[in-house]
Order: C-alpha cells, then sequence, then structure tokens
C-alpha cells in the first residue's frame, strides 16, 4: 500500500516539475517577445543606433549579424565537411584519429570566451589586422567546426554500404565515389546540421567581443566596394553583431531608451535564432521524406 | 582489368590529402589555443614572478594597486559557487522533466516537450542575461531589500541556461534503457516509481551525470550572462544575495581596458588559462563517466 502511495506522490512530483520548466521556458519565450514586440518595426530594423538620444535602431548590426554568418560558413563549410569526410571514409583507427576524436572533443566543450581569447591573440594582434569580420569569422569557425565535422560523419556514415559498394564495383574510384555518390545522399543531414549552427553563430557574443569588436563603423550602404572603410562587404572592418549589442546596450547603454532598444533586438534576436531552428528541424524532414518517398 | 587514368589517380590522392588536412587542422587549431593561452598564462608567473600559491589562493585582488595583488581566489570561487548553485537547481529539475518525458507522459514527451527543449538549447547567452537583468535583478531586489546583483541571480539564470541541456541529454540517457528491464520490473509487481527508482535511474545513471557534467561544464565557461546579472565584486560573499565575480566576468570586464603585456593583462590570461584546464578537466570526467558506461 505504501509503495501506491509513493508512486502517487512521485507521479505528482515529477508532473510539477515538467509543468513547473515549461511555464519556466515558455514565460521565458513570451516574455521576450510580449517586450520587444512594439518595437519591431522597419524602422527599427533598419536604422543605425543612437549613442546618446533615444530612437535609434538595430540596422548595421542586425546586417553585421548576417554578414559575419555568411563569411563563417564559407570557411568553416568547406573545413568541417573535408574533416567530416576524412572521419567518415578514410580515418584509420589509430592513436591520430583517436588524437582528432579528442581534439573535437576539447574544441566542442571550450569556452567560447577563451576562443575569443585566442582569436584576440592570434587573429586580432599577431595578425595586425585589428578587430575585423575576418576575425571573428575565424574564431566562430574554431567555435563551430566540431558540430559540422560530427553532423558530416554522421551523415556521412548514414548512408546505405551497398551505394556506395555498387558505385565501387562500377569501377570508380573512391573520391569520386564520395563526392558524386555518398556525399548528395548525405546532404540533407548535412543542411539541418548547418542550419543549426547558423543559429549558433547569430546568437554567439563572449567570442565576439574580442575579435569582431564592440564597434560599427558608419556604414554607407551604398557603397559595395570591398575594401572601402565604410563599405558594408569589407571583411577588413570592425562590427558590432546584433547578440554583441544587446550586451552592449545592458551593460553600458547611454540612451534613455537603452531598456528599449534591448527589449527590441532580444526578441528580434531569438526570432532569428528559432527561425533557424525550426528551419533546420522542418528542412530535415521534408528531405526525409522526399528522399524516401521519391526513391522508389 | 579495369584502368585508371593517371587523372583519376591523382584525383583519389588529392582528395585524401584535402580531407585529411582539414581533419589535421584541427589538432592543429587544438594544440595552438593550449600553446598561446599556456604561453600568455604563464608569463603571470614566470616573467612577472607572481608565485602561483599567490596567484591561487590569495583573497586579494587589486592588480592596479600599490604593491599590485594578484590573488584571484575570489574568481575562483565565485565561478565554482555559482556553477555549483545551478547545477543543484537544474540537475533534480532537469532529470526529472527527462522522466516525465520518457516514463509517464511519452507521447506527449516525443511530440511536443522534446522538441521544444532542444529548440531552447540554441538560445544564445547574452537573451539569458538580458531577461536576468531586467526580470530576476529587480525581483531580488525588492523582493530582499539588497542590491539585486548576487550570486543567486547568477545561479538562477545558470540554471535556466544549462536546464534544456541537462533534460535533453538524459532523455536520451533514459530513452537508451531497454524496455525489457522496465517490463521485468513491472511483472514482479513493483509500481512504476519503483521501476523508475530502482531500476531506469539505476541503469541510466552515468548518462544522467553526463547531463549534468555537461551542464556544469557550460555553466563554468559561460561569460556574459553571468556578467551581467552577478554584480563583478572582487570580495567573498557572505550569503546568497551578495554580489561577487567569476573567472570569466573579471576577462570579459577588464581585458578590454588594460594594457597588453602589463602584468595585470597577464593576470587576465591566467585566468583564462584557469578557464582551458577547467574545460580539460570537465573533458576528463566525461570521458571516465562515458567510459563506465560502457563497462556496464
Amino acid at each position: 500500500m505504501r509503495a501506491r502511495v509513493m508512486d502517487r506522490i512521485a507521479t505528482g512530483v515529477l508532473t510539477l516539475i515538467a509543468v513547473l520548466i515549461i511555464g519556466a521556458l515558455v514565460g521565458l519565450l513570451g516574455f521576450i517577445l510580449t517586450q520587444g514586440w512594439h518595437k519591431l518595426n522597419l524602422d527599427f530594423l533598419t536604422s543605425p543606433p543612437n549613442i546618446v538620444k533615444a530612437g535609434g535602431g538595430i540596422g548595421p548590426q542586425l546586417f553585421n549579424s548576417l554578414y559575419l554568418l555568411v563569411l563563417t560558413m564559407l570557411i568553416a563549410l568547406p573545413l568541417g565537411i573535408g574533416a567530416g569526410i576524412y572521419m567518415a571514409e578514410y580515418a584509420p583507427d589509430n592513436k591520430f584519429t583517436q588524437f582528432i576524436r579528442m581534439s573535437i572533443e576539447v574544441l566542442s566543450s571550450l569556452p567560447s570566451i577563451v576562443v575569443g581569447l585566442f582569436g584576440l591573440l592570434v587573429f586580432v594582434n599577431m595578425t595586425g589586422w585589428g578587430y575585423t569580420l575576418f576575425s571573428g569569422a575565424l574564431a566562430l569557425t574554431v567555435f563551430n567546426l566540431p558540430l559540422l565535422v560530427r553532423v558530416t560523419e554522421d551523415a556521412l556514415r548514414n548512408v546505405p554500404r551497398s551505394q556506395k559498394e555498387a558505385s565501387l564495383a562500377l569501377g570508380i574510384t573512391k573520391w569520386r565515389t564520395i563526392v558524386s555518390v555518398i556525399l548528395p545522399a548525405a546532404l540533407p543531414g548535412i543542411i539541418t546540421g548547418a542550419i543549426l549552427a547558423s543559429g549558433r553563430v547569430f546568437g554567439e557574443a563572449a567570442a565576439l567581443l574580442f575579435t569582431a569588436g564592440m564597434s560599427s563603423p558608419n556604414l554607407n550602404f551604398t557603397d559595395f566596394t570591398l575594401a572601402g572603410p565604410t563599405s558594408p562587404l569589407n571583411p577588413f572592418r570592425p562590427a558590432e553583431t546584433l547578440a554583441v549589442h544587446i550586451w552592449k546596450v545592458n551593460s553600458e547603454g547611454l540612451t534613455p531608451d537603452a531598456r528599449d532598444v534591448a527589449d527590441g533586438a532580444a526578441a528580434v534576436l531569438i526570432i532569428a535564432v528559432l527561425i533557424f531552428n525550426i528551419s533546420a528541424r522542418w528542412f530535415g524532414t521534408w528531405v526525409y521524406k522526399k528522399m524516401t518517398s521519391g526513391s522508389n | 582489368m579495369l584502368t585508371r587514368s593517371k587523372r583519376q589517380f591523382t584525383e583519389n590522392i588529392t582528395g585524401k590529402t584535402v580531407a585529411m588536412v582539414c581533419a589535421g587542422l584541427l589538432v592543429i587549431v587544438v594544440l595552438s589555443i593550449t600553446y598561446f593561452i599556456a604561453s600568455k598564462g604563464l608569463s603571470t608567473f614566470f616573467v612577472n614572478g607572481v608565485s602561483i600559491s599567490e596567484f591561487l589562493t590569495q583573497l586579494k585582488w587589486d592588480p592596479e594597486g600599490e604593491p599590485a595583488r594578484y590573488g584571484v581566489f575570489p574568481f575562483i570561487l565565485g565561478s565554482f559557487l555559482v556553477t555549483a548553485l545551478a547545477a543543484l537547481i537544474a540537475a533534480p529539475l532537469g532529470i526529472g522533466a527527462a522522466i516525465f518525458m520518457t516514463e509517464i507522459f511519452p507521447g506527449f514527451g516525443k511530440k511536443v516537450l522534446k522538441p521544444v527543449i532542444e529548440l531552447l538549447v540554441g538560445i544564445p547567452s547574452v537573451v539569458y542575461g538580458y531577461v536576468g537583468l531586467t526580470l530576476l535583478v529587480p525581483f531580488i531586489r525588492e523582493q530582499f531589500d539588497v542590491l539585486g546583483f548576487s550570486l543567486l541571480a547568477g545561479g538562477l539564470v545558470l540554471a535556466l541556461m544549462i536546464l534544456p541541456t541537462i533534460t535533453s541529454v538524459a532523455t536520451d540517457a533514459i530513452e537508451a534503457v531497454p524496455q525489457d528491464l522496465r517490463n521485468a520490473s513491472l511483472a514482479l509487481g513493483a509500481t512504476r516509481w519503483q521501476t523508475i527508482w530502482n531500476v531506469v535511474l539505476h541503469s541510466s545513471l552515468p548518462g544522467c551525470l553526463t547531463a549534468v557534467v555537461l551542464g556544469m561544464a557550460r555553466a563554468f565557461g559561460e561569460a556574459l550572462a553571468v556578467q551581467m546579472v552577478i554584480g563583478n565584486t572582487t570580495k567573498l560573499p557572505g550569503s546568497l544575495l551578495d554580489p561577487i565575480s567569476t573567472l570569466t566576468s573579471g576577462i570579459t570586464l577588464n581585458m578590454g581596458n588594460t594594457i597588453q603585456g602589463t602584468p595585470y593583462n597577464n593576470a587576465l590570461w591566467s585566468m583564462a588559462l584557469l578557464l582551458l584546464v577547467m574545460s580539460f578537466v570537465f573533458i576528463m570526467i566525461l570521458r571516465l563517466l562515458g567510459r563506465k558506461r560502457v563497462v556496464k
């Protein structure tokens, strides 16, 4: 009888915990979205921030975040996919492979501020570039590489062996087989992983404080040269991203409406990250369905 | 016999080499992060002549004073306290939620809760810091008539941050427990709670511990969210409601204001080195937990 009562109590407590957590997390999202909702208009999203007066927007920050995302992915994707191919298709079972695996593990658990400091030392100071988008992209590459490698390796391993063997049996070289048979079949998994990684890049701030910097030059959105100091596309200029902006406004914001700007920026950031995550999920199931029903 | 052209042969070799270089890059990155952070971090002791024991155990942090004092114990204590507090709050809640999702309400858990929790893993840390700053700190201030910026605020924000991580990893661990074990226990007349407590939790214990350690590693290395709510004083806290500093918050706040190569700056790099060492420690613990799981 006591066991029965105990069972009831435990079920009750567990349900309570679950309700509490769901409540906290839903409350968290609800709070951010309702606080920032009134700021979500075109003017706020496109105009530059105002340092001393109220009414500034987050235009350059939003652009910097997106541009940094593109730059990072241009560097990180080839490297991550290459390393993933090696781990899935070539890596022999030896000490070196084990060492690579451990390196992946270390990289994925490094605090992002440590990666940022490494970036400060190597990409900012030693190269003499100073705070630049490019330094930020390199730091974020370090940060993202383990995730991309792992995703690629898993996706490649999930391709049925028979496909690979069929290609090899036709006399096609191993590299051709990888590029034209295995990689396309693994692509949905890799893309899903890449979208998830993009979400992390978009929200990352600690590693960027010391690499891409905490300021943005006045951008001239009619100048699209790659080298101009006010050109938005110049990768060798400092750039404050949306996530860094939220941190800065909250810790040292001087504008009278700092709270307002933080509310709006947080809402924009959270919506962007949710879009990345949901689209990755949606894309994964969509491609899976398409591939499984279209294959026969 | 099929003959392969010379072009195919070189393509094969080049492909393998490129993939190998990408994978090797991971090792190079990890080694160079360790080397650069260590060489900067150790110069406090070898160039500036601060003794390691003074650095680690002294209570006084006054790098700009005469004479300068480099006792980082308050930072170390702060990091450990806030991590422990976060784990104490998040571990029972996270594992409880994982049990609820898998054992009590599996349909709802799998379809709704799990995706939602995984979505929340991706919320950026500055957003947690922002919520802590706008919601939690004022709340604590009004409730207890204190400053609000405190160990408690830091612990709560971190607990909320690592909760999705713990829940998600623990759910995977509990789901991996074979159904036969549960059936056997239930067939012997055990209640659902007895089965959960004695069988399910027992056999998924290493996995659940892994979840908690992963969460703690994340909490220990988290910089911006903590910095925003913890108050950043280097006095030892007398209670949960007192402000304190962590290694990460100390680095975040001061790194930009100090000049490269000065003893003050080097001391901050030594703090970064401590973070790096701690993340190696967390990896070792995780590896040990992983090994245990394989043996059992």
